[in-house]
């Protein structure tokens, strides 16, 4: 029996060389982490990092992670958790949703530039992200940014490289910022209330100095919640009970936040979509989703919406990615200005001159 | 002077009156300086040891305007350097005498503060103070805080990455950016991000904040805002060695108190600070000031986390401040210190970074070098994150002076680029540390990040003599001038 092996390269110098071969033979190449991420349709070899693995350094003091890609996000939040510390843009799971059974890794989650329900407080994954080291379609190793919290020489690419889907080059390591995870955390929820009372609930509570670190509503429920030192958290509780009063809160200390994170409630087959506006537009385009037939949810105070079911979100609202396909054609990302597109068009060819990484993956 | 810059195109001074007619023709009159007794105030930004007038100064008040400035400069061939307030300080609104300063402060309305969506958009001639003082009235502050906030705009904000004080918990601007309006060298106006929580393609807004001016200018920016916090409160820790200071930086990093600042200062500074600004400070070689923020339970639990870490270090003092007065002493000394030290001669203020832990090797090292270039230094700068700012002082006046503060200073930033840190932590590279970028980054580092200009700015037009070695960027320049 013969079985097609992937690329599995072990080394960063494996990486460039693999990269340099394809390159000159215009091979297009599947970057896969743990192939946990956004449905993966493009055409080539499969070149999986999972044995790129391993965390560099960690320094709890200097607040700094450097790992290589395929290094699974468990492993990495049990090492930070023994030292109180988290990766505080909170990197979704998203095995659930997309039906998958790899891990995720680390750099899965910064090619995708995946946050979750804390990305409202905290910042997104490229927040974190200090730096990287790369390998682009040419096949040379490069790195950009470093490992200090304060950096600003030369262009950002780091930036550019977080949430670019394996399309600009081969992540072969990555410097994230880690922070205190705070040791309490409360969740006020709100039964049974609409997207738009959700809404003023969300606005109320995040013109507070009170740090929301989660504003979500799902399954008609909306939950805010906020973490502190055990002697900011009750103060910070009894002021956010009393602002909101009105809407009957109650304090809830197992709120799903995981599940919220994950999108949990939408696993399944039928078509997800990811969509982002802003907040106070959230309760109108929700009406809007569920006229087309399907069911909706808010994260990010209601600047991410997921919706599941037919029809196409973005006849209402332009910042749509198609998550998971459930049987949809065309182009999983939002449409793109035509100077924009030729910036990003341009960009490609400059780290990819031979279109081998993920071609098409992103395409609007 | 030891930073070269190319020559001037002649072909294009030759042009002058055509280029200058060509602007007035879209500009209103007020808007195009290219009289030599006016251009003479662009000829430098706060980095004063390289000055040159620009060909002529344009003072666009909108966006169509910049594109139509964008336009000409580009059918042209001129090169155009944006210019902020002029407040870098790494010469990256330094003209060249081919240019066309591109001035955004005459950009300044502040076009729609949004709480509930938690965003403000303003031109991006506002200074960075105004929009927090808009922004007062509703509870809400915007959280980048240089230290040059007063005059600085958001257009230089944005094109040096700018952080200031408080970014150890509030992030620096690229994590308080939501969305850039932008003119391209084509003319063409692009929108970058916007108010919702990300990009709908690549994150081209990343890369686009701190790139000094070369890919675009910005002409309206939307930035992310906070709510006020209820109180802030700094206390000061002095140590009798600024390695145990040190320790106690990376030992609250670790106890998972977030202070919003920790400031350092050593003993040359402190001297400085004493004499100018009679603070009251301890006379000991290392000072922390360090800010919580919070409810006053808050503030006082954080403060005494922050005194019992302190404490098994054994400082020579610890200060609380119980009133605003005594808080406003605090860092009185600390905000008077870079006037403290201009009384002392002229300066040269660098701002790289190092890891946490390597602050006291840092501080050691460059005791050592003051030594060896016979020049003093003295260290003022964020702790917190590692942003160092040492300040080499020198005689203006005294020939070979200048010369042996920027050897002195070329040999601080190597060091911090040795110990893992960075050549600057947020001013920029501009020309002052052009040259230094290859003690950093490998040829093909930069080359991908002069491939992203290619891609911009197929020209090389805006800022071109800046952050690349000269040399580095030959090639691209000369291709771009075919």
């Amino acid at each position: 029996m013969t079985v097609a092996l992937d690329l599995a390269p072990a080394t960063e110098a494996e990486v460039a060389d693999i990269l340099a071969d394809c390159h000159a033979r215009r091979t297009p190449l599947r970057i896969l982490g743990g192939g946990t991420r956004v449905e993966n349709r493009v055409p080539g070899e499969t070149l999986t990092l999972s044995r790129l693995s391993g965390v560099v350094t960690y320094s709890p003091g200097e607040m700094t992670l450097i790992a290589r890609p395929g290094t699974p996000l468990p492993e990495i939040e049990q090492m930070l958790e023994a030292e109180g510390q988290a990766l505080a843009f909170e990197p979704p799971d998203m095995r659930g949703i997309l039906g998958r059974n790899g891990t995720p890794t680390l750099g899965g989650t910064v090619a995708a530039n995946a946050s979750g329900p804390r990305r409202l407080l905290a910042g997104a994954c490229r927040d974190h992200l200090l730096g990287v080291r790369f390998v682009d379609g040419r096949g040379r190793v490069l790195k950009n940014g470093g490992r200090v919290m304060k950096n600003v020489t030369g262009l950002d690419l780091s930036k550019l490289l977080a949430g670019s889907h394996g399309t600009l080059a081969v992540l072969t390591e990555v410097v994230l910022k880690t922070l205190p995870l705070l040791p309490a955390r409360t969740t006020l929820a709100f039964p049974d209330v609409t997207e738009a009372t959700a809404l003023r609930i969300f606005t109320t509570a995040l013109s507070t100095p009170y740090e929301v670190s989660g504003a979500a509503h799902v399954g008609g429920a909306a939950y805010l919640r906020i973490e502190g030192l055990d002697s900011q958290l009750a103060y910070r509780r009894d002021r956010l009970l009393a602002l909101l009063a009105e809407h009957r809160p109650e304090v809830m200390d197992d709120a799903p936040w995981q599940a919220i994170r994950d999108a949990a409630h939408f696993a399944g087959t039928d078509p997800l979509w990811r969509i982002l506006c802003k907040p106070t537009e959230a309760p109108g385009l929700c009406d809007g989703l569920r006229a087309m037939g399907g069911d909706c949810s808010l994260d990010w105070g209601g600047g991410l919406i997921w919706y599941r079911g037919p029809g196409n979100p973005r006849d209402l609202a332009a910042h749509a990615t198609l998550v998971r396909r459930g049987g949809v054609s065309g182009p999983a990302f939002p449409p793109l200005a035509p100077a924009v597109a030729r910036l990003q068009d341009g960009l490609r060819r400059s780290f990819d001159p031979a279109g081998i990484l993920n071609p098409g993956l992103m395409d609007g | 002077m030891t930073i070269a810059m190319p020559a001037p195109d002649s072909r294009v001074i030759a042009q002058a009156p055509r280029i200058v007619a060509a602007l007035r023709a879209v500009l209103p009159p007020d808007a195009v300086i290219d009289d030599p007794q006016e251009t003479r105030a662009y000829e430098c930004d706060a980095l004063t040891a390289y000055r040159c007038p620009p060909m002529a100064v344009v003072l666009p008040r909108t966006t169509a305007e910049v594109a139509a400035v964008m336009r000409i400069c580009a059918d042209m061939g001129v090169p155009v350097v944006p210019r902020g307030a002029g407040t870098s300080l790494a010469g990256g609104a330094l003209p060249t005498a081919d240019c066309v300063i591109l001035g955004t402060m005459r950009l300044r309305e502040v076009l729609e503060i949004d709480t509930a969506n938690r965003y403000v958009r303003v031109q991006t001639g506002v200074t960075n103070l105004s929009v927090s003082a808009e922004l007062e009235p509703h509870g809400f502050f915007y959280a980048p805080d240089p230290s040059s906030q007063l005059a600085c705009t958001i257009a230089g904000n944005i094109a040096m990455n700018s952080g200031g004080a408080h970014c150890l918990k509030y992030g620096v601007t690229t994590n308080n950016l939501l969305g850039a309006t932008v003119v391209l060298t084509t003319g063409e106006v692009v929108d970058l991000g916007g108010p919702e929580m990300g990009p709908a393609g690549l994150d081209l807004l990343g890369v686009l904040c701190g790139s000094e001016g070369q890919l675009g200018v910005v002409t309206e920016a939307v930035l992310r805002i906070l709510p006020r916090p209820e109180g802030a409160r700094p206390v000061l820790i002095g140590f009798d060695s600024p390695e145990v200071a040190g320790e106690c930086v990376a030992n609250i990093i670790r106890s998972g108190v977030l202070p919003v600042a920790i400031e350092y200062m050593d003993e040359p500074c402190l001297r400085a600070v004493e004499a100018f600004a009679k603070a009251g400070y301890p006379d000991c070689p290392a000072v922390l000031i360090v800010e919580v923020e919070g409810s006053k339970a808050e503030i006082d639990d954080q403060i005494a986390r922050i005194r019992a870490i302190a404490d098994a270090l054994n400082p020579v003092e610890f200060r609380e401040s119980r009133n605003a007065d005594e808080a406003m002493a605090i860092w009185k000394g600390r905000k008077s210190a870079f006037g403290a030290m201009g009384r002392l001669g002229d300066y040269i203020c660098l701002d790289g970074t190092v890891p946490v832990g390597q602050l006291p090797y840092t501080l050691r090292r460059i005791g050592e070098l003051s030594r060896q270039h016979g020049l003093e230094v003295a260290n003022v700068f964020h702790a917190g994150d590692g942003n160092m700012h040492p300040l080499i002082l020198f005689d203006a006046n005294k020939p070979g002076d200048l010369a042996r503060a920027e050897a002195f200073g070329a040999d601080i930033l190597r060091l911090c680029v040795e110990v893992g840190g960075c050549l600057t932590g947020e001013h920029g590279v501009g020309v002052e540390k052009r040259d230094l970028m290859s003690e950093q980054y490998a040829p093909d580092d930069l080359a991908i990040q002069m491939q992203v200009k290619d891609v911009f700015d197929p020209g090389w037009l805006l800022n071109p003599a800046k952050v690349f070695p000269l040399e580095a960027s030959a090639a691209h320049r000369a291709r771009a001038a075919e």
